[in-house]
């Protein structure tokens, strides 16, 4: 698999200005503090985190709707960080972007149509068999009638819009796309329908997404890889078993734990890390860990030093100084699929045996784990 | 008699396209410290019914018809007096939007004691001391302080804290939870989820908890009622709902989630659109999207439009296919996803 995307050390600030003649800069809200991703072809990363961690903004700088403050970013080999606006626009038809709202992200006075077919207009491509045709059987890829051709969005269902965001986002076959919480306004039965199109668009034509969503269970779903984002800091990056079997990061393991399962008799078992307190000011970011303030683990080395990327093994990086060793091997709540291998002091049991003995409790047991010394050796 | 109940309610808006019939025919019944979910789609009916309850459908183009009893009380025909000094006294309500439900003019501290003057004989101060006393309960920290804050200074989850320390201030007996958490953050929702089954332990509160995420019906309910189309399709205990559903729509519900504890592979989607309640299909409102069809009774399904149907007493289906049938179909189903076969 060959890499795509490069990203590294990507920085966006935005400034806090005060005065109106003479603008003076008081601060700035540090969104994205240098973060490191690499995407192969036909891949798909997930981005999650907590609403004001900056997954958003880490997605728009990739591709430069948003100019990035910092670092470097590579696209198929060529560097955009600093390419003009003019230079850039041949690049677009390879990487696109579909976003979270199909309410605003569609101009509502132009044709589904004139929608589709803008990529066309803008790169002043002519595909064969003439414009219309080759949207109508973008439209027709997606699940859309191609017989609507010429009616307007607010026609259409929230389901059926996001299809028409994600045709236009497909129209020139494009090899990245950055999916902003693509599911995330649609009710559950529409989201299951457009995460199968997602999968299958990829699986067609070779996209390599950039999935940014709030929900683990969506992300789990889609997600090769996924990285965890915590106050503009990726706080964990892994294969996707890899990381919900065995989350290293305190604070990966808190949001997995607060995730409610649909099985009554599984929540019932479960204990929920409870955080405290609320996400820190991007204005203000606390010293050393950026978790530490939250975080039932931290020492006073977490409150003075941010902690690197580390390298765990099987492509499994954690920024903690105390990452969590306990692996949830068959007491995970997620599932007995995971494919990794049984860590030593846990035995994985086969899957029949572990949906039907709940009494056994593989839930999330935070008070299993030792969290009193925080000096564990690794 | 139970303490809430709600025997056949319509809700009907007429529009300019035609007679919207946004909820038919729904009953069901719930006791003092227990949670019923309601869960469904947009468009399925589930908020207008709650705000049925809370007699919040006033105006003309509306009409409601049907019984709904608070202990004793009909609040159908209850006089607009009445139904407002029940409203944040018996019961109370609390919305999805915690940024847009609360007045950005006034601080929290004014908010809360004015609950608190429109229903009880008390001093301003004394009024000022409960929502003091609300504040802390809901765990707010540096209460004496943040009382004097406005919304805006607030941030998301502390706002949803601030709306049920109002929704609780008087100690209602019914508490209408509309989809509480859809606008938080998963770590907030955990907060939040724990603070709602905490004080409901403390108040014996009924609570109706309106929400489309099944993960959160499986920690929270004792009862579910799953509506589409305006209409209860199931009715069920927690563990008979999601260890033996009945109704299609509900397996495909169940079957269509992406969930921590699945195998991961393809999503079995409800194919199709919600319906439009304008032009609700003939037959079975569901008959368009369901995928669990048999030949000998599909014609059934097109035009006669099933009942409520008793699977046993505490678990009712509105569906024309046998028991077996649907059993086989759920069993076959829920397999797939959990074991990935």
């Amino acid at each position: 698999m060959s890499e795509i995307l490069k990203v590294e050390n990507l920085e966006k600030k935005f400034p806090i200005t005060k005065g109106i003649l003479f603008k003076k800069q008081i601060g700035s809200v540090n969104a994205v503090n240098g973060i490191n991703l690499s995407l192969g072809e036909g891949e798909t990363l997930g981005l999650v985190g907590e609403s004001g961690c900056g997954k958003s903004t880490a997605g728009r700088a990739i591709l430069r709707l948003l100019d990035p403050s910092a670092g470097t970013v590579t696209f198929e080999g060529t560097d955009i960080t600093t390419m003009s606006r003019k230079d850039l626009v041949p690049m677009r038809s390879r990487m696109q972007m579909i976003f979270q709202d199909p309410f605003s992200s569609l101009n509502p006075r132009h044709t589904v149509g004139s929608i589709i077919s803008a990529p066309y207009a803008v790169q002043g491509i002519k595909p064969e068999g003439g414009v219309k045709r080759a949207v109508q059987e973008t439209m027709e890829r997606v699940g859309l009638n191609p017989e609507h051709y010429n009616r307007y969005p607010n026609e259409f269902s929230g389901g059926q819009r996001q299809r028409i965001g994600i045709a236009r986002a497909v129209t020139l076959k494009p090899k990245f796309i950055v999916c902003d919480e693509p599911v995330s306004a649609l009710d559950v039965s529409i989201q299951a329908q457009v995460i199968n199109l997602l999968q299958d668009l990829q699986d067609e034509f070779g996209i390599a997404y950039l999935f940014v969503a709030h929900d683990l269970s969506v992300v789990r779903q889609i997600s090769d890889r996924v990285a965890v984002m915590y106050l503009g800091h990726i706080v964990e990056q892994a294969p996707r078993d890899g990381l919900y079997s065995h989350p290293y990061h305190p604070y990966t393991h808190a949001l997995l734990s607060a995730v409610p399962v649909p099985d009554p008799k599984l929540e019932a078992q479960r204990e929920r890390i409870v955080l405290q307190g609320d996400l820190p000011s991007p204005i203000n970011l606390p010293s050393g860990c950026v978790f530490s303030t939250r975080c039932w683990k931290a020492t006073d080395l977490c409150h003075s030093t941010m902690p690197e990327l580390k390298e765990m093994g099987d492509g499994h990086k954690v920024a903690c100084h105390f990452p969590i060793m306990e692996s949830l091997g068959s007491v995970t709540i997620f599932g007995p699929d995971s494919g990794l291998t049984p860590q030593p002091d846990r035995v994985v049991q086969p899957p029949s045996e572990v949906l039907q003995d709940m009494e056994s409790g593989r839930a999330l047991r935070p008070k299993d784990i030792d969290y009193a010394g925080g000096e564990e050796p690794y | 008699m139970s303490f809430l109940t709600v025997n056949d309610l319509q809700v009907a808006f007429s529009t300019e396209d035609g007679v919207v019939h946004a909820v038919d025919g729904v009953s069901f019944t719930l006791e003092r410290g227990k949670t019923l979910a309601i869960v469904g789609e947009s468009g399925s009916g589930k908020s207008v019914t709650s705000q049925a309850i809370m007699g919040l459908h006033t105006g003309r183009g509306v009409k409601i018809s049907g019984e709904i009893h608070l202990d004793g009380i009909n609040l159908v025909t209850a006089s607009s007096e009445q139904m407002r000094s029940m409203r944040g006294n018996q019961m109370a309500m609390i919305f999805q939007d915690p940024f847009a439900s609360l007045h950005p003019f006034y601080r929290i501290g004014r908010q809360l004691s004015e609950a608190v003057l429109a229903h009880r004989k008390v001093s301003k101060k004394e009024a000022k001391a409960e929502a003091l006393r609300m504040l802390t309960k809901v765990g707010i920290p540096n209460p004496e302080q943040r009382i004097e804050d406005y919304p805006h200074q607030l941030s998301g989850g502390m706002r949803q804290r601030v709306m049920i320390a109002m929704a609780l201030i008087n100690g209602p007996e019914l508490l209408i939870a509309d989809e509480p958490t859809t606008a938080l953050d998963v770590t907030v929702q955990a907060q939040i989820l724990e603070l709602l089954a905490e004080l409901q332990a403390e108040f014996n509160t009924a609570i109706i908890l309106i929400t489309h995420d099944l993960g959160i019906v499986a920690d929270m309910a004792d009862e579910i009622v799953v509506m589409y189309g305006g209409r209860i399709v199931e009715r069920a205990g927690l563990h008979d709902l999601f260890y033996q559903p009945q109704m299609p729509y509900t397996v495909g519900l169940l079957s269509s989630v992406p969930r921590l504890d699945s195998a991961g592979n393809r999503l079995l989607s409800i194919g199709g659109q919600p319906p439009s309640l304008i032009h609700l299909p003939q037959g079975c409102v569901f008959h368009p999207r369901c995928a669990a069809r048999n030949p000998e009774v599909e014609l059934q399904c097109a035009t006669v439009r099933p009942e409520l149907r008793k699977v046993s007493d505490d678990h009712l289906v509105r569906c024309h296919l046998d028991e077996a049938e649907r059993e086989a179909f759920a069993t076959k189903r829920l397999a797939e996803v959990l074991d990935g076969e």
